[in-house]
């Protein structure tokens, strides 16, 4: 690993202890990774916000207190607290305050607190091929597959150390070499109207991130120019069924116009997939099939404007007879009418999200998702069981206050 | 007796028994940074903990706050004895760099050759230092 002068000596303190700490933290971690040098990065987001004990609001601290500052613009991810709707997060004071500390701290050291994990909705947008250090699995999944730039699966605290000193290693996805598809994942053998559902993004992703894990997929036969949503919900799924940092989507992703673009015109091995894999991949998402449902979580990622239009138009002024949490960008709800949707039972929440603070009821119960990564973390993170649904199964199920799910597209 | 050598990710020693986890695990959301147990009711291994042992991990999959989780295990005293890899992993590497640099102590952790992951075997007494393993 060789550092520039410049950067041996900011390691040496010459600009501060934080600098240094940061710039440690980079080399060391390039190193490891058998990275030959740094590279200057554009942007950060930074997902080392949410508490998850005293230790990370320390580090936060030691950096404020050390007067650092990030060196590139930087979003953050989501914390432990609501901060638009205090009375939703039902942590001790010890929680609340602690995460409420480490969430200034981020602030002090100059990142935009957009309390979000879907920045790339809210505006930070980097250019397709350019550099960048983005935690959050989600964000990374979408940055490096829908925007094209490129990033490597930043971890909490090596996030705010890039964006400190705007650099990171040069490795890993950073280098177009890397960014080549290895596996072609025909999905031609699924009936198109599957293929064009919603519902059927979050199943595919949770099939990639556990079959094909760090490989890099090009997947084709899907309809061409697939929205953003969908590929933000696939990209979520595959990042926490496994360690998908990018996928390719033929005829959607920016790197993918062709499958040989994608392939960088090098081999790649090919998986058909069948409904029988698929089938078994939805199956995986659920913890219970019957029995009551207690309510319903929206929102991981953040909903989008499109998505909360469509949760307004399948409910159609109808009640809900159960809790439906919606969790989205606090810069959304700000300038959004939401009413509607709480008039009819819905409850907005910003700056955090449901499988990552303690909101629900701690009861136990089931819930049930259109978010496969909600399906994925919510058994363990939450104790409750889950049911994963399309978003008008949560609606349907929610306003009939008992579970309905439509079969005839997995069939 | 078997001595083994690893390549050093993050340098440091323990002792204790070894706990092999060959499904593909996340910290974050998979282990409660309070107990140090795997809370994933889906993972093969639910409910064992972490603290003291030697554990061979053979993936790690998922969040990318796993450096979290394990700085928060060290901070708390309750952090497994060493960790023992199968494949580099940064993520979880950064949160014993964090905890070093934090002065909270050091975790040894290392990457095995496939060969010598394989003799990582549940329950064998060992011991890690610097680069080297030490099967009882």
């Amino acid at each position: 690993m060789d550092l520039s002068p410049d950067e041996r000596r900011i390691a040496e303190g010459a600009e501060g202890p934080a600098k240094a700490m940061s710039m440690r933290l980079v080399a060391e971690t390039g190193r490891l990774l058998g990275a030959p040098r740094l590279l200057t990065v554009a942007s950060a987001h930074v997902d080392g916000c949410l508490y998850h004990g005293d230790s990370g609001t320390h580090f936060a601290e030691r950096l404020a207190a050390d007067r650092g500052r990030v060196a590139v613009p930087t979003t953050l991810n989501v914390g432990a607290l609501d901060m638009l709707h205090p009375d939703r997060v039902k942590g001790d004071a010890h929680h609340r305050e602690m995460a409420g500390r480490m969430m200034r701290a981020y602030e002090q050291l100059g990142c935009r607190p957009t309390w979000t994990c879907a920045p790339y909705q809210a505006g930070h947008r980097p250019a397709l091929g350019t550099d960048v250090a983005w935690g959050e699995s989600n964000a990374v999944a979408f940055c490096n597959s829908v925007l094209g730039a490129r990033t490597n699966r930043y971890g909490d605290f090596l996030d705010i150390a890039c964006a400190l000193v705007g650099r990171a290693p040069d490795y890993g996805l950073h280098r177009k070499e890397n960014r080549r598809a290895t596996v072609i994942v025909d999905t031609s053998g699924l009936s198109p109207a599957l293929r064009d559902a919603d519902v059927f993004y979050p199943v595919l992703g949770t099939w990639l991130g556990a079959v094909i894990g760090s490989e890099i997929a090009a997947i084709t036969g899907l309809p061409p120019g697939q929205n953003e949503d969908r590929l933000k919900a696939l990209g979520a799924a595959a990042a926490s069924a496994g360690a998908v940092g990018l996928f390719h989507v033929v005829g959607s992703t920016p790197e993918a116009p062709t499958l040989a673009a994608a392939t960088q015109g090098g081999t790649a091995r090919t998986i058909r997939l069948t409904p029988e894999m698929i089938r078994a991949a939805r199956d995986r998402l659920s913890t219970a099939s019957e029995g009551a449902i207690d309510c319903i979580a929206l929102g991981s990622p953040h909903f989008s404007e499109g998505e909360m239009s469509e949760l307004r138009r399948l409910a159609a002024g109808r009640r809900f007879r159960m809790p439906v949490y919606v969790c989205t960008r606090r810069d959304l709800v700000e300038k959004s009418d939401l009413s509607d949707l709480e008039d009819a039972g819905a409850v907005i929440v910003a700056d955090t999200c449901v499988v990552v603070t303690p909101i629900l009821p701690d009861t136990g119960g089931t819930l049930m998702t259109n978010s496969g990564k909600f399906a994925h973390y919510g058994p363990a993170n939450l104790g409750y069981d889950v049911v994963y649904g399309s978003l008008a199964d949560c609606v349907e199920t929610a306003v009939e206050g008992r579970l309905l799910r439509a079969e005839a597209l997995w069939r | 007796m078997t001595a083994l050598s690893g390549e050093m990710l993050v340098a440091g020693k323990g002792t204790g028994t070894i706990l092999r986890v060959d499904h593909a695990l996340s910290f974050w959301g998979g282990v409660d940074p309070k107990t140090a147990r795997i809370t994933d009711p889906r993972h093969p291994r639910h409910n064992e903990c972490l603290t003291g042992r030697v554990v061979a991990l053979a993936e790690l999959r998922g969040s990318s706050s796993s450096s979290a989780v394990l700085l928060e295990l060290i901070h708390a005293k309750i952090a497994p004895a060493a960790i023992l890899l199968r494949d580099t992993d940064a993520i979880l590497a950064l949160g014993a760099l964090v905890a070093r640099e934090m002065g909270y102590g050091d975790l040894a952790m290392l990457k095995m050759s496939r060969d010598d992951f394989a003799l990582l075997v549940e329950g064998r007494h060992a011991h890690v230092e610097g680069p080297r393993v030490v099967l009882d």
